[in-house]
């Protein structure tokens, strides 16, 4: 009884219309679930609400029905019984005789009509008793917007779901629906109305039908919305869109046969509208209706279509069809408008359906003959007035269309057109062509245009086999027979106008000789003919005038016909192609020729070699070869010309071919040939002579190394490396042989007799740079032999200077396993052997009796790395050295996260702080005596700085996801989160200038090298650092890059909202700093972005900045006066946003 | 605000394409760009009209031809063409050009700006009063009419 009372109380809230609305809805949820959760039945609900149901007050009855149907709506999923939805539904049919409670009625009905068979469904006979009800009872266009779509929903409901039901009431319901959509105009119930019409035509079929009988005046009401105009500012607030609703009168329009006799004159006659849009939209209507109408039906329309459409092509053709063409020969296209592409649809589908009689009426159009005539009637292109060229370019898009269609529209174009363009070209039907004068331009370009149709045509139908096409048609034997003439008339054009010819005739030479070459097959066209075609173009390419247009296109030919042969597998043309193409080509690199610069060559090498898999192969094995050849003539004849060839080839292969190949995959061989032919070229080299000293050869051939190395797979980077090892190990000056005691320092002697630290010759130089490159590039598992001595070899020749090999150290530290599986054999070595070997290979001149070598004993790398720095007072740049080496080593250790990393970078913070408190080398301090000066020259100590760069930048060398470094997620911002704390300290005690110099240096390197967001993090302790950096660093003019970075940060910071409370802290100092880098007159960037800074930092609250208001402007003023036109833009905006934030405007 | 446009239903030309800011890497960091034309047009052909929602330069109000420049005298002359005849928004154009230029320009410069001759009926009129420091310092002491050469700048901003 509660739920009684509950329900009683709900009801009446809906009833009541005074209630808010919210409540309203509350009360319909509530009994909705009640009855979902069979707490209630209907039969209660209905028992319950009857007064509500029945009584005669308007607006209680409206509310009552529209509850009840409210709550059917919800209840779309729930089952109900068959007498249920009986009783329900002819209460809602007796309702919508009820116009003041209709709304409701119309809900229930539809929310029934809705429901799934399984839910129970209202029956046939209801629905045909509704559906009369409905045509008796309802005026649907007295009604209001919503209810007039329900109305229409609800017809689409009965006529969708009871089509054989309602279907007998027949021209009643017709006349009814008819009366119902007449003069309809919100597009939201057009949408509905237009798809009823459609389903109207499929529920009534028959030609006596009453459909058929209403034909007229059904079509007379559709007919007025055309062409759809619709303005409606924002669509989006209906949800319907111009086209959609065009979309929808259009399958209106061709739903039903009937509606032909009206619907084709009227689209004829708007086809001739001025409207753009109601030509387009005509063309659209006519290609869909002419293929819903059928054959019959629209065969007596077919002259009128005919003759609008070729109306419509020609005057409409775009105006500035010229200037496209000259402009871009890549489409002899021009822009069509979208009337012109519609209409040529159009005609495609309209010659599909009765293609006999249309062509004939192309073909026996008197216009089309005039046409033709006038445009093939001047010989020169230039002769051609523009008029006549607009339809010379509509000519050929309509016979192009028309032979496109099958294969016996094609055959009959090609007997009418083609036959007569061939006599006026002067191409004999057999026999072979006499090149008497020029050819006439417009009939070249029909010919072209038809080749072009015919060879789509022919690829068409083969691409689906079922649309048999015999290459026994009449085109194609045509075809045959003048296809060597026709190559020797187009070749004619290309060779005598090479240098004045009219553009669009080269364009048609080239083309027309591609298509040619194109055909499937070898038909129509024999071989000998397609290989002649070949050697026209490479004859052209050869000429080398590459700035001409024939160049170009003939370029672009190739390598279309490179394409194709490779799309449809064209074994036999690949041959000829392979042959005359590629073997010229390969032949043109090898040689030296001074017709065509050989960088162009290179270019022109690459783009044929990327059309094909097997082009490439045979071109990337003609490059090497050239690189072979002129390896040697430059590395021992040090003939310069070589060195200009190498230089190409060598970056080419590693900017194109490589890359491509990386694309297509399987490209292991090659790459594997490439690396290891280079490594025969050097040990042959090593054999004769010792002349090694191009360093931009060195850096190409280091680059395509490593590149290579880096897309092989693990064997066969090993037998790289191996090769390299054995090269290597021919140098006998090297310390590189196992006589080497792995285990003993490196003679302290032998390092300090300068000859061996500096007789550094440049063959050693070469070698163990490219043997560095190669190992910077190998991935982790790939076995390296004897990795000790490679490594020790490594660290020695670091110390003189030559970075590839720290940079190799660094990558082999940073794949070096850290267990060894008992596998693997001697050689290789874990990372802890490595760090050791690194590290003592420099304990050089420590004495046993040290007090540091004692006090450190536990911890002998620590020593060795201390020691690297023993020799410092001898020479500056050992020691420079020696850090770039650990800043590599570092890196390798730092992407792994290995934590010796730390101990290096305390290293390099030692070396900075030098001068300070911390004393690292107690022993040299009584070798120096005083003990103020600077213990640490600062060459060393800004090496050490600019290591912390090595650490974290990205190098693009090595260590990267390129070269397989192993990387740890995250690893930037864990030595951000480490290193900043210390950093920070280390600044604050430090009370040395230059000290702290080359520390704020260190700390922008790491700022700039971490993460923004980690920066942002930390932001309330940088701010004020960031700040000093920027005043000490500002003053050298070296350190602008860096002071660039930071302001960067500085600004990420600026702007970010979390940071808004620590930004306004101190505002004032932040904006005294950014007020000296506004004249910072080393870099304008720096500028731009201080003054930028200021914009930002002008929506800080108002007290904190109104003070410094003054001091900005008068900076801005000065920045207004910059040398640099982006830095005074930026102050126009600064110094607005800072006058605005004062009432008064602007000061005089 | 008058009550009906005096220009109702203006023109509206094309604009011009704007610069595009060049790589940063060819940059001579010492070299000196002086002021030209292009920067004062860049400076002025946002200023919105104050009867339409169009920019001058949409209007063809000043044009990039229009303006001279000389930056070694410090000078610049900008001449600009009213759209109509008897348009009474003249000076409040010319006021605008002048405030966004003062604005813009370094201390240093003295700013011209005229009505295009001929374009104008009370050209001569026009030109004194905005040429005369006094009478347009007074006019920016006009809170209304400050507001509105503020509303018209606005864009020019951005």
């Amino acid at each position: 009884m509660a739920k009684l009372s509950s329900l009683v109380q709900h009801i009446e809230a809906f009833v009541d219309v005074s209630r808010p609305a919210n409540q309203q809805t509350v009360s319909i949820d509530a009994v909705a679930s009640l009855l979902k959760n069979d707490l209630l039945t209907i039969e209660t609900l209905v028992k319950e609400m009857e007064m509500y149901l029945t009584t005669t007050d308007n607006i209680i009855r409206a509310r009552g029905i529209l509850l009840l149907g409210e709550v059917l709506t919800c209840l779309t999923e729930n089952p109900l019984g068959n007498a249920t939805v009986h009783s329900l539904i002819r209460f809602f049919t007796d309702r919508l005789a009820d116009w003041q409670a209709l709304h409701g009625a119309l809900l229930g009905c539809l929310a029934l009509l809705r429901r799934k068979s399984d839910a129970g469904m209202v029956t046939g006979s209801d629905a045909r008793a509704l559906a009369e009800s409905y045509v008796k009872n309802l005026q649907v266009q007295s009604l209001g917007q919503h209810d007039r779509q329900m109305c229409f929903e609800l017809l689409e409901c009965l006529l969708s779901g009871y089509p054989n039901d309602v279907a007998s009431l027949g021209d009643v319901l017709v006349y009814g629906i008819c009366e119902a959509i007449d003069g309809e105009k919100d597009p939201r119930c057009l949408m509905v109305t237009f798809h009823l019409v459609e389903i109207l035509a499929q529920v009534f079929p028959d030609p006596s039908g009453p459909l058929a009988h209403y034909a007229a005046d059904s079509f007379e009401i559709l007919s007025s919305y055309f062409p759809v105009h619709f303005t409606h500012p924002k669509s989006d607030d209906l949800y319907v869109k111009r086209d959609d609703l065009s979309k929808a009168l259009m399958l209106a329009f061709s739903s039903t046969p009937f509606y032909e006799p009206f619907a084709i004159p009227l689209l004829l006659e708007k086809l001739s509208s001025s409207l753009p849009s109601a030509k387009v939209d005509s063309l659209k209507y006519l290609s869909s209706c002419a293929s819903k109408y059928g054959v019959d039906r629209m065969e007596k329309h077919s002259r009128e279509i005919w003759l609008a459409l070729k109306d419509t092509i020609f005057t409409l053709s775009s105006e500035n069809v010229l200037s496209v063409v000259s402009e871009s020969p890549d489409a002899m296209g021009f822009q069509e408008n979208e009337v012109v592409k519609e209409g040529l649809i159009c005609l495609h589908h309209i010659i599909l359906q009765n293609s006999n009689l249309f062509i004939n009426l192309i073909v026996e159009d008197e216009d089309v003959e005039v046409i033709f005539r006038s445009v093939t009637s001047c010989r020169s292109y230039n002769d051609i007035t523009v008029e006549d060229r607009k339809k010379l370019y509509m000519l050929g898009r309509i016979l192009s269309v028309s032979a496109q269609v099958s294969s016996s529209s094609c055959s009959r174009i090609f007997q009418t057109f083609f036959l007569r363009l061939m006599d006026i070209l002067g191409v004999p039907l057999d026999g072979s062509f006499l090149l008497s004068e020029k050819l006439n331009s417009g009939a070249l370009y029909l010919c072209i245009e038809l080749l072009a149709a015919c060879k789509n045509l022919v690829l068409d139908s083969q691409e689906y086999a079922s649309k048999s096409f015999s290459l026994e048609d009449t085109c194609c034997s045509l075809l045959r027979n003048v296809s060597a003439a026709l190559t020797d008339a187009l070749s004619s054009i290309l060779v005598l106008r090479m240098d004045q010819g009219v553009s669009e005739d080269i364009y048609s030479g080239v083309k027309g000789l591609q298509y040619l070459a194109t055909f499937p097959g070898f038909l129509p066209i024999s071989k000998p003919l397609f290989e002649n075609i070949l050697a026209i173009f490479m004859s052209i390419i050869t000429s080398g005038n590459e700035r001409a247009l024939l160049w170009k296109l003939s370029l672009k030919a190739l390598v279309q016909i490179g394409t194709f042969i490779e799309k449809y597998h064209d074994s036999e043309k690949g041959l000829g192609y392979m042959n005359i193409v590629i073997e010229k080509f390969i032949e043109l690199i090898c040689t030296d020729d001074s017709v065509m610069s050989f960088r162009l060559k290179l270019e022109a090498i690459t783009d044929i070699g990327s059309t094909g898999k097997d082009f490439m192969l045979r071109i990337t094995q003609g490059m090497e070869e050239a690189i072979s050849t002129n390896f040697y003539e430059a590395c021992i004849k040090e003939n310069l010309k070589a060195v200009e060839i190498l230089l190409p080839l060598l970056e080419c292969y590693s900017s194109k071919v490589l890359p491509w190949f990386q694309n297509t995959g399987d490209f292991e061989k090659v790459v594997l040939n490439f690396a290891i032919n280079i490594w025969n070229q050097i040990e042959n080299i090593l054999t004769v002579s010792t002349c090694f000293q191009k360093k931009d050869l060195l850096d190409a051939t280091m680059m395509a190394m490593s590149l290579a190395v880096g897309m092989c797979s693990e064997e066969n980077q090993a037998m790289i490396v191996q090769k390299a090892y054995n090269v290597l190990s021919l140098v006998t000056s090297l310390p590189l042989n196992e006589s080497l005691p792995l285990s003993a320092p490196i003679n302290v002697e032998g390092l300090e007799h300068s000859q061996y630290l500096y007789s550094f010759s440049s063959v050693d130089e070469w070698l163990i740079s490219l043997f560095a490159s190669v190992i910077m590039a190998v991935r982790p598992q790939t076995e390296i032999p004897n990795v000790k001595l490679i490594l020790k070899l490594f660290v020695s020749v670091l110390l003189r200077g030559l970075v590839p090999a720290a940079q190799a150290l660094g990558s082999m530290i940073n794949k070096l396993p850290v267990k060894l599986n008992s596998t693997e054999g001697s050689s290789t070595c874990t990372l802890e052997e490595a760090m050791d070997i690194i590290f003592e290979a420099n304990l050089w001149s420590l004495s046993v009796n040290d007090p540091l070598r004692k006090c450190n004993i536990m911890d002998r790398n620590k020593v060795g790395i201390t020691n690297l720095f023993l020799n410092i007072y001898e020479n500056v740049t050992v020691p420079t050295q020696a850090i770039v080496g650990l800043a590599w080593i570092g890196k390798g250790l730092l992407m792994r996260g290995h934590e010796k990393v730390k101990e290096i970078t305390m290293l390099f913070l030692r070396c900075l702080l030098s001068s300070g408190k911390i004393r690292i080398f107690p022993v040299q301090q009584d070798s120096l005596g005083d003990c103020n000066g600077p213990d640490i020259d600062p060459f060393v100590m800004r090496s050490a700085a600019d290591a912390f760069h090595v650490l974290l930048g990205d190098s693009e060398v090595c260590l990267n996801r390129r070269c397989h470094a192993t990387i740890r997620p995250l690893y930037k911002q864990h030595f951000f989160s480490i290193m900043m704390p210390i950093l920070l300290s280390s600044v604050a005690e430090s009370d040395s200038s230059t000290s702290r110099h080359f520390l704020y240096r260190a700390f922008a390197h790491v700022i700039s090298g971490s993460p923004v967001i980690a920066v942002l993090a930390e932001a309330k302790k940088l701010i004020a650092v960031i700040l000093d950096a920027l005043s000490t660093l500002s003053v050298d003019v070296m350190d602008k890059d860096l002071i660039y970075s930071l302001i960067l940060t500085l600004s990420a910071i600026l702007t970010d909202e979390n940071e808004r409370d620590a930004v306004t802290e101190n505002a004032h100092i932040i904006i005294d700093r950014l007020i000296g880098l506004t004249s910072y007159s080393h870099k304008m960037l720096v500028r731009e972005t201080a003054i930028q800074c200021l914009t930002a930092l002008c929506g800080l609250p108002y007290v904190r900045i109104y003070p410094m208001r003054t001091q900005v402007l008068r900076a801005i003023l000065k920045a207004l006066d910059d040398p640099k036109r982006i830095v005074r833009q930026e102050a126009v905006r600064c110094r607005q946003a800072w006058e605005s934030i004062s009432s008064r405007s602007l000061q005089f | 605000m008058v009550s009906a446009l005096i220009n109702a239903n203006p023109v509206v030309y094309e604009t011009k394409e704007r610069r595009v800011r060049s790589a940063p890497s060819d940059v001579d960091e010492y070299g000196i760009e002086p002021i030209n034309q292009e920067e004062i047009f860049d400076h002025v052909r946002d200023i919105k009209d104050p009867e339409h929602p169009y920019s001058l330069e949409e209007l063809k109000v000043i044009t990039e031809d229009s303006i001279e420049v000389d930056d070694k005298r410090n000078y610049v002359r900008v001449t600009f063409t009213p759209t109509v005849e008897h348009c009474s928004m003249a000076t409040v154009i010319g006021l605008c050009l002048r405030v966004k230029l003062i604005r813009s320009l370094p201390s240093r410069y003295k700013v011209d700006i005229r009505v295009a001759p001929g374009t104008h009926a009370t050209e001569a009129a026009v030109n004194k009063q905005l040429n005369d420091k006094e009478r347009v310092a007074a006019a920016l002491e006009n809170p209304n009419l400050l507001s509105m050469v503020d509303e018209c700048l606005a864009p020019s901003y951005a």
